[in-house]
């Protein structure tokens, strides 16, 4: 066993692309939860978009062509959720499980002549000098458009729940989707759209799996990053920073223990796998003391009554 | 007065399935006039104000507001056309400010710090003092209505719609919200004013209209009209006061000692210190504005919340650690204030309702199988007893309407034959003729011996019941005074007065 083979360098440059599937999920299912609408069908958007994402990706050879592919997708898939949840008013929590096994079977179905196929790749950002920074130039700068874009849209959603009107709509309807129906704002409406932005980011995070992670087509891939996406928003108290936070924090330790695995340390392959579920769960957890940041109304069912 | 009215309703109809909510309704407005709108729970006055607040479409007949013709399609339209509107249940957002709170409720909101530049000038103006960056889940119930009124008042209303404002407010706040309301009605700004309040409606009003069952049955001048006139108008028969018999209490049923717990919710308040005694056969009678620990003293007593030891004693035995179950077989009854979801299970069938709290007390329950025709028969007890207006006792207690799904929760609670009873707004919604029966009920369970315990909010349901009267504030308990000779004056300092407001500077 041989530390001193892990290059910090990489390792930390590794562990950013690592999160990014997660920041996308994660934000996307922050702000349908703002709304109040709990969606579990994370997993079922994500493993669509990384499929769609693919498919158009090799289909017509360019990477961008894929990420919007995606983003479509997973919000096509989630507005059959918010047909189900907000139109017939199913209940959110069978809608969204029903979602994500959809989804699976759906990518599966779309992915069979894709296994094996390399898409194309999508370049790094071209900083000029600053990629010539020592340390901090091949840590920050060396990466994709992707994943600036998922470091701006944390940014911007925090921006714009907290200082637009837009934003403060937003919250309301997930407080009290009666209060904010009286004063007459569109409930259904401004839920549809906030799951929909939810479904496009999930598809954005699962292509990156697909697209420039991984890059490659099998099923099932996404592996659970729709589920940790979930916790996530929970265990951030629905705070972006926050989930920002967790998500490196997640993505620093699944690279830690592919590392590890590289350099051969003595600790089962098995508990080195569950270590960064584990390891973020318990921080956050720990972080998540203010549990009354929780929208009020989040997984309740809206009828207008009146 | 040839002046055009502000408002001009004529011929308005609204039905819903099964019921006509608001048959050929009309009536004027004038501006700077305080009309009242009286009637009893189910007589149309919400819908009628929610048609011209324009979040209810009228099937037939139209509305003018100065002559012009007014047909607001949702609420933003009628908030254009001057016309605002204080909810009775507030449509506030807990988890935001007070700011936040006011700019969704407005067209075009200013940037917030402005926005909270204009919050302090009209709290100064009209005496509602108010901080804008307070969180409203922390705010008094009179505070929330602030809120609402200061966002009402920002866009400068023409008609200015209350439904039921004082129902959660203490004397002293009830009076300076008067005052703000004069001093509007002064400035030109017409109020339509919704209650049941009698009292209040022949101090502030200066015409009213009664409904009855969607109708209007007549207009009145309230300042010249007997509150007995008014509520006989509105029921459409005469009334009846419960009767009490003088009598003597017996021992002493319930002792709390210096009862302290903290609220199982979040936003709730904790019980501090409350020591009192209640006898048999004796009414305890518990006032105080909602929120004030209300819920956290009924749930101490059920059960539902255990305390630390020593603290709830029932005929000297201590039951602080014993859950509802054990409570209920030795005679402590509780029916909580809401209907739906806690007093009873919503899409549960009335005699399921019956037989989940009645098991232990009536036998229904025989070493774990459960007698379906016993409690069916308990159902229909209820039912007849408590004049419950239901095809029978196989429909989901959904489907009742509140007042009967009231009288039969605590009718459920009353034929259990309880050694110590207690209840929470035990006719909150339900109408005079069927609030006067539950109140008589109450008083012949104490008769009988039974020691009660009755929390509301209401102030002359606890002068007609209690024997003695104590006051609920931020989760202590007033000293208890015995509620013969109390002036609402000290009724009011009991409840802790007006929560830091000043009265406005008219």
């Amino acid at each position: 066993m041989d530390l001193s083979a892990i290059n910090p360098i990489l390792f930390i440059a590794g562990f950013l692309v690592a999160a990014t599937p997660l920041i996308f999920a994660a934000i996307g299912e922050l702000v349908t939860e703002k709304a109040g609408v709990l969606n579990l069908g994370v997993e079922g958007m994500m493993i669509t978009g990384a499929i769609c994402g693919f498919a158009i990706a090799v289909e017509t050879g360019s990477p961008l062509m894929g990420f919007a592919a995606a983003a479509v997708g997973g919000a096509l898939l989630s507005l059959l959720f918010a047909f189900l949840t907000q139109v017939t008013l199913a209940n959110q929590v069978a809608s969204g499980l029903a979602l994500t096994l959809f989804g699976l079977g759906l990518s599966a179905l779309l992915g069979q002549s894709y296994v094996g196929i390399k898409p194309p790749r999508l370049g790094d950002m071209n900083f000029g000098p600053l990629a010539d920074i020592p340390v901090l130039g091949p840590i920050l700068f060396t990466h994709d458009i992707i994943l600036y874009l998922g470091f701006a849209l944390v940014a911007a959603t925090w921006a714009v729940l907290k200082f637009t009107r837009a934003g403060l709509i937003l919250r309301a309807v997930g407080e009290s989707h009666d209060a904010a129906h009286a004063l007459g704002y569109k409930v259904v409406r401004i839920r549809t759209l906030a799951i929909m932005f939810g479904g496009a980011c999930a598809g954005l995070g699962g292509a990156y799996i697909s697209l420039i992670r991984v890059p490659q087509w099998t099923e099932g891939m996404t592996a659970g990053v729709g589920w940790i996406a979930l916790a996530l928003v929970v265990f951030a108290s629905w705070k972006p920073w926050r989930l920002l936070l967790g998500a490196y924090l997640f993505g620093g330790i699944t690279q830690l223990q592919l590392n590890l695995q590289g350099v051969g340390v003595a600790i089962p392959v098995e508990y080195l796998a569950m270590s960064p579920y584990l390891i973020t769960i318990i921080v956050l957890v720990i972080l998540s003391r203010d549990k009354s940041a929780a929208p009020a109304c989040l997984g309740r069912t809206f009828h207008a009554s009146s | 007065m040839t002046q055009t009215p502000l408002l001009d309703l004529s011929g308005l109809t609204k039905a819903y399935p099964g019921v006509v909510a608001n048959d050929d309704v009309s009536l004027t407005i004038a501006p700077g006039e305080v009309h009242a709108l009286l009637g009893e729970n189910g007589a149309g006055k919400s819908t009628l104000v929610k048609m011209i607040y324009g979040l209810v479409k009228p099937d037939a007949g139209h509305m003018k507001m100065f002559g012009q013709p007014f047909t607001p399609t949702e609420p933003r339209a009628a908030r254009a056309a001057g016309v605002g509107m204080v909810f009775q249940h507030f449509s506030l957002f807990d988890a935001l400010s007070v700011a936040e709170n006011i700019a969704l409720g407005m067209e075009n909101a200013p940037k917030m710090n402005a926005l909270s530049q204009q919050i302090r000038a009209v709290s100064d103006t009209y005496g509602l003092p108010l901080s804008p960056d307070r969180v409203v889940g922390d705010l008094s119930a009179g505070e929330r209505q602030r809120v609402e009124i200061i966002r009402c008042l920002l866009q400068e209303p023409k008609l200015l719609i209350m439904d039921e404002p004082t129902s959660v407010l203490t004397p002293q706040e009830v009076e300076i919200l008067f005052k703000t309301l004069r001093k509007l009605s002064a400035e030109g700004t017409a109020i339509l004013y919704i209650s049941h309040k009698l009292e209040e409606i022949r101090a502030l009003c200066d015409s009213a209209t009664i409904l009855r069952l969607g109708k209007v049955v007549g207009h009145c001048v309230p300042r010249e009209t007997s509150a007995r006139d008014m509520a006989e108008m509105m029921v459409g028969k005469l009334l009846q006061t419960p009767m009490r018999a003088g009598k003597t209490p017996g021992d002493v049923v319930l002792e709390l000692k210096n009862l302290s717990a903290r609220s199982p919710s979040a936003f709730g308040m904790p019980l501090r210190d409350i020591s009192v005694c209640v006898q048999a056969g004796e009414v305890l009678g518990i006032g105080g504005v909602a929120g004030n620990g209300q819920d956290e003293l009924l749930a101490a007593l059920s059960g539902e919340m255990l305390t630390a030891p020593g603290m709830v004693s029932f005929k000297g035995r201590d039951v602080s650690l014993l859950g509802p179950t054990p409570r209920r077989s030795m005679g402590i009854l509780s029916a909580p204030e809401e209907r739906l979801g806690h007093a009873a299970a919503p899409d549960m069938s009335l005699t399921e309702n019956a037989m989940l709290t009645a098991a232990a007390r009536e036998n229904l329950d025989r070493g774990g199988m459960l007698d379906w025709g016993a409690a069916r028969i308990f159902a229909e007890k209820i039912i007849e007893i408590f004049d419950v207006r239901t095809p029978g006792p196989g429909n989901a207690a959904r489907s009742l309407s509140g007042g009967n799904l009231q009288k039969f929760v605590i009718g459920r609670e009353v034929l259990q034959r309880p050694d110590l009873l207690v209840v929470n707004q035990p006719t909150w919604g339900v109408d005079a003729s069927a609030a006067a029966a539950i109140r008589q009920a109450l008083l012949d369970l104490a008769e009988n011996g039974t020691a009660l315990v009755v929390i509301s909010q209401d102030l002359d349901e606890l002068m007609e019941t209690s024997d003695r009267f104590a006051a609920l504030n931020e989760g202590r308990l007033s000293p208890p005074r015995p509620a013969q000779g109390l002036t609402v004056d000290e009724i009011g300092l009991m409840m802790g007065g007006a929560h830091g407001m000043e009265v406005a500077h008219v």
